[in-house]
C-alpha cells in the first residue's frame, strides 16, 4: 500500500460520510435532517474540552477505565508456540462488555442536544443494557427493541434492562434478530425523530454513526498501546478482536492502523461453516450492497434480498459489517478469518479453564482463532485479543448444549 | 414529454387530481398484480406505483411488511417486475414507477436496469432510501433512458433543501405527509395542508403526497391542495382482506380485484371533488 491509500484511511470518512465506496447516508429523507445535526453537534462536541473531560471522568469514575490488559499465561502455554498473549479486559467494564464506551458517549451527546429520549436497539442485550445503563445515568427515558429470538436466549439482559429502567420492545418482524431489531428501531426513529437520539450499537448505521462509534470506541486500542508498553516494552505484532457489526474490533485497531509492521486480524463468525447458509461472515463470502443506511459487505442474494445469519454468538448474529471494515479489508490493511460455533465453544471452554477467564461467545471466536494462528507465528510473537465481553450472559446457552451432548 | 408530465398535465387542465395507487408486485401474486393495475386503471388510477418487496423495508409500516414478505414467498424479484411491465405495457398507457429499496436496484446494476426498465415501459422510480446526496449515480442512470427518478421531502426537511430536492426530481414531488412509516391512519397531521401549501411555493413541479391517506373524505380535502395523493397501505389492507390460503399458498380470494377496483373508484371520484 502506498502513502495516498494510507492517508485516505487515516483521514476518512470524507464529509459526506463515505470510506472510498463505502458507507454514505442510505436514509429516508425524514432522517436526514436528524443525522445531519446529530453530525454537527458530535463535531462541536469533539472540539469541547467540557465534553472530552466529562466523558473522561464517567469513563474513569464509572465504567472503571482504563481497563487492564492482561498477559494470558495460561492459555499461552495451551496453544503453544512460545508466544505471548495478551487479553485487553473489556469484560471488566461496567456492564460487562465494550459497549458501554460508546452508549455513554452517545447518551452523553445526546443530553447536550436536548433530546429526551433514548432508543436503541440490541442482539446480544449487551449494547441494550450498556444504553439503559447510561440512560439510567443520565436521567433519560430509554426504550430497547429486541428480536424475540435474541430475547429468549438472552433473558438475564432483558431483566438487566428492565431493572434499570428501560423498556424492551420485542420484535416480531423478519427473522426476530439483530437486523430486524435495527429496522424497527429505525422505523422508531423515523417517527420520533424530534425528541428522539438512536444509539446505533455498532459502527455500522449512516455516517456520522460508523465514524462516532468507531471514536468513542477506540479508547480500547489507545490503552492498549500504553499498555503493552509499559508490560512488554514495545508494541505487539499482532491485534485480533470478534467482528460482528465491527465495533470493539474497530476500537482496538484504530489506534493500530498506521503502524504497518502489526497484523490486525478480524476474526468472523462461520457459524455451521461459510460454505453452508448458515453463519454471519459477510467480509469472507458477502459482497457490497446498502443495509441500514451504509454501503458494505452483506449477505445477500443476487436479487439483493438480505440474508439471515445465524452464530452461537447473538452479537455476531448480522449479515452486515461497518463500512470501515470494508475498506480494510479491500486494502488489506485487516487481514480477516472466520472460525464456526464449534471452535468459539472450544474456546470458550478453553479460557474458562486455563485462566479462569468466562468469556462472551463473542469474543471466544477470537481467542479460537488463536489457536490456528499460533503455529504460524515465531517464536516470541506479542499477540493482544481484544476480549469484548464477558459469558455470563451465555453460560445458560452453553451449559443447554453440553447437556444436549451429553444425553446422547 | 412522457407519460408522467402528460398525465399531470391533462389533469390540470381537467382540474383533477391524480391518484396513485400503491400495491405491491407479487402481492399475493403476478397474475393477480397484472389484473390489478389493468382494474385500476378502468377505474380511473392515474399513476400506479409498483412496490419492489424487500426483506428489509426500513420505511414501512406492518401492513407493507407483510405485503412484501407475501411478495416474497415466490421470490419476487426486479426482473420479474419489469416481466410484469412489459406485458402489460401492450394493454395500457397509464404511468408506471417503481417504488423500491436502494439494494435489489444496485445489485442488479444501476445503468442494466435503468436500460432493462426503459425497454420494458417502466417510466420511473421511487427510492425511499436514497436521499440526494447518494442519488446521483441512478439519477444519472435513469436520466440517460428517459426514467424520472421521484425524490421524496418530509414535514421536517427545511426549506433550501426542499428546493434543491425539488429541483432534482423528476415527474412530481414526493411529499411526506407524516415524520414516520408508510401506514394508514384515521387522522392525518392537522397542519398537512400548510405544509403542502408551503412545499407549493417552493416549486413548480407537481406535488403528489403520500404516507397514512385512507379515505375518499382524506383525498378530496387534499385534492384542493396538491397535484396527487398517493394510497398504499389502504389498498394492501384490502388485497391482504380477500387473499385466501390454499394449502400452503396464497391466493387472490374470487372478489379481490373487483373490491380493490371499487375502493379505486370511489378515491378517484373524490380528487374531482376537492380541487
Amino acid at each position: 500500500m502506498n502513502k495516498s491509500t494510507n492517508h485516505q484511511i487515516t483521514k476518512s470518512p470524507n464529509n459526506s460520510g463515505h470510506f472510498g465506496l463505502y458507507g454514505g447516508r442510505f436514509v429516508p429523507e425524514t432522517l436526514m435532517p436528524a443525522i445531519t445535526e446529530l453530525d454537527s453537534a458530535y463535531r462541536k462536541a469533539r472540539q469541547d474540552a467540557g465534553f472530552k473531560k466529562e466523558l473522561n471522568q464517567i469513563l474513569k469514575h464509572y465504567v472503571g477505565r482504563p481497563t487492564p490488559l492482561y498477559e494470558a499465561k495460561g492459555l499461552q502455554e495451551a496453544v503453544g508456540g512460545g508466544i505471548r498473549v495478551f487479553l485487553k479486559r473489556e469484560d471488566l467494564a461496567h456492564t460487562g462488555a465494550h459497549k458501554i464506551n460508546n452508549t455513554i458517549g452517545q447518551v452523553l451527546l445526546a443530553k447536550r442536544m436536548g433530546k429526551t429520549r433514548i432508543i436503541a436497539e440490541t442482539g446480544a442485550g449487551q449494547h441494550g443494557v450498556a444504553t439503559a445503563t447510561a440512560a439510567a445515568l443520565m436521567g433519560l427515558k430509554c426504550e430497547v427493541y429486541m428480536g424475540r429470538k435474541d430475547m429468549v436466549r438472552q433473558s438475564m439482559n432483558v431483566f438487566r434492562m428492565e431493572l434499570t429502567g428501560a423498556k424492551v420492545i420485542p420484535v416480531l418482524s423478519g427473522t426476530q434478530t439483530l437486523k430486524d431489531a435495527i429496522n424497527e428501531t429505525i422505523r422508531d426513529w423515523v417517527t420520533n425523530v424530534g425528541d428522539t437520539h438512536y444509539v446505533i450499537g455498532s459502527v455500522v448505521g449512516p455516517h456520522p454513526y460508523p465514524m462516532m462509534v468507531r471514536n468513542f470506541q477506540s479508547v480500547i486500542g489507545r490503552e492498549t498501546r500504553r499498555q503493552i508498553r509499559q508490560l512488554a516494552g514495545c508494541l505487539p505484532d499482532v491485534v485480533m478482536a470478534c467482528v460482528g457489526g465491527g465495533s470493539n474490533a474497530m476500537g482496538i485497531f484504530y489506534p493500530f492502523i498506521k503502524d504497518r509492521g502489526i497484523r490486525l486480524i478480524g476474526v468472523e463468525a462461520a457459524g455451521k461453516g461459510v460454505e453452508t447458509d448458515f453463519h454471519s461472515a459477510p467480509l469472507a463470502v458477502g459482497s457490497p450492497g446498502v443495509l441500514h443506511g451504509a454501503m458494505s459487505y452483506l449477505l445477500q442474494d443476487r436479487w439483493g434480498q438480505i440474508k439471515g445469519a445465524h452464530s452461537l454468538a447473538p452479537g455476531l448474529d448480522y449479515p452486515g459489517v461497518g463500512p470501515e471494515h470494508s475498506v480494510f479489508k479491500d486494502s488489506g490493511r485487516v487481514e480477516y478469518a472466520a472460525v464456526d460455533d464449534e471452535q468459539a465453544l472450544q474456546a470458550f471452554r478453553l479460557l474458562s479453564e486455563t485462566d479462569g477467564i468466562i468469556p462472551a461467545l463473542e469474543s471466544a471466536h477470537a481467542v479460537a482463532y488463536l489457536k490456528e494462528l499460533a503455529p504460524s507465528l515465531p517464536k516470541g510473537s506479542i499477540v493482544v485479543i481484544n476480549l469484548s465481553g464477558r459469558g455470563d450472559k451465555d453460560v445458560a446457552t452453553v451449559a443447554e448444549l453440553i447437556k444436549g451432548r451429553t444425553d446422547k | 414529454m412522457n407519460r408522467i408530465d402528460r398525465m399531470f398535465s391533462q389533469l390540470r387542465k381537467r382540474k383533477e387530481a391524480a391518484l396513485i395507487p400503491f400495491i405491491t408486485t407479487g402481492d399475493p401474486d403476478i397474475a393477480t398484480t397484472e389484473a390489478l393495475i389493468l382494474e385500476m386503471d378502468r377505474q380511473g388510477a392515474d399513476l400506479i406505483e409498483l412496490g419492489l418487496p424487500f426483506s428489509d423495508p426500513l420505511a414501512d409500516g406492518p401492513t407493507i411488511q407483510a405485503s412484501s414478505q407475501r411478495a416474497l414467498r415466490h421470490n419476487i424479484n426486479a426482473k420479474d417486475l419489469l416481466k410484469l411491465v412489459k406485458k402489460v405495457r401492450r394493454k395500457t398507457n397509464i404511468p408506471l414507477v417503481l417504488m423500491g429499496y436502494y439494494n435489489p436496484l444496485f445489485q442488479y446494476g444501476l445503468s442494466a436496469f435503468a436500460k432493462d426498465a426503459a425497454t420494458a415501459g417502466l417510466d420511473g422510480t421511487i427510492v425511499p432510501d436514497l436521499p440526494l446526496e447518494e442519488a446521483k449515480d441512478w439519477i444519472a442512470a435513469a436520466k440517460s433512458q428517459g426514467l424520472a427518478n421521484i425524490l421524496l421531502v418530509a414535514p421536517n426537511t427545511p426549506a433550501d433543501r426542499v428546493k434543491k430536492i425539488a429541483r432534482a426530481t423528476q415527474g412530481f414531488l414526493y411529499y411526506v405527509s407524516v415524520t414516520g412509516i408508510t401506514g394508514a391512519r384515521t387522522e392525518l397531521p392537522d397542519e398537512l395542508s400548510q405544509g403542502l401549501n408551503g412545499i407549493k411555493q417552493l416549486t413548480n413541479k407537481p406535488v403528489a403526497v403520500g404516507f397514512g391517506i385512507s379515505k375518499p373524505a382524506q383525498v378530496s380535502m387534499l385534492s384542493a391542495v396538491t397535484d396527487g395523493i398517493i394510497v398504499g397501505s389502504a389498498i394492501v389492507k384490502l388485497i391482504e382482506a380477500h387473499t385466501i390460503k390454499q394449502g400452503n399458498d396464497l391466493k387472490a380470494g374470487p372478489d379481490l380485484v373487483k373490491k380493490v377496483g371499487e375502493f379505486i373508484g370511489e378515491l378517484k371520484e373524490a380528487t374531482k371533488t376537492g380541487y
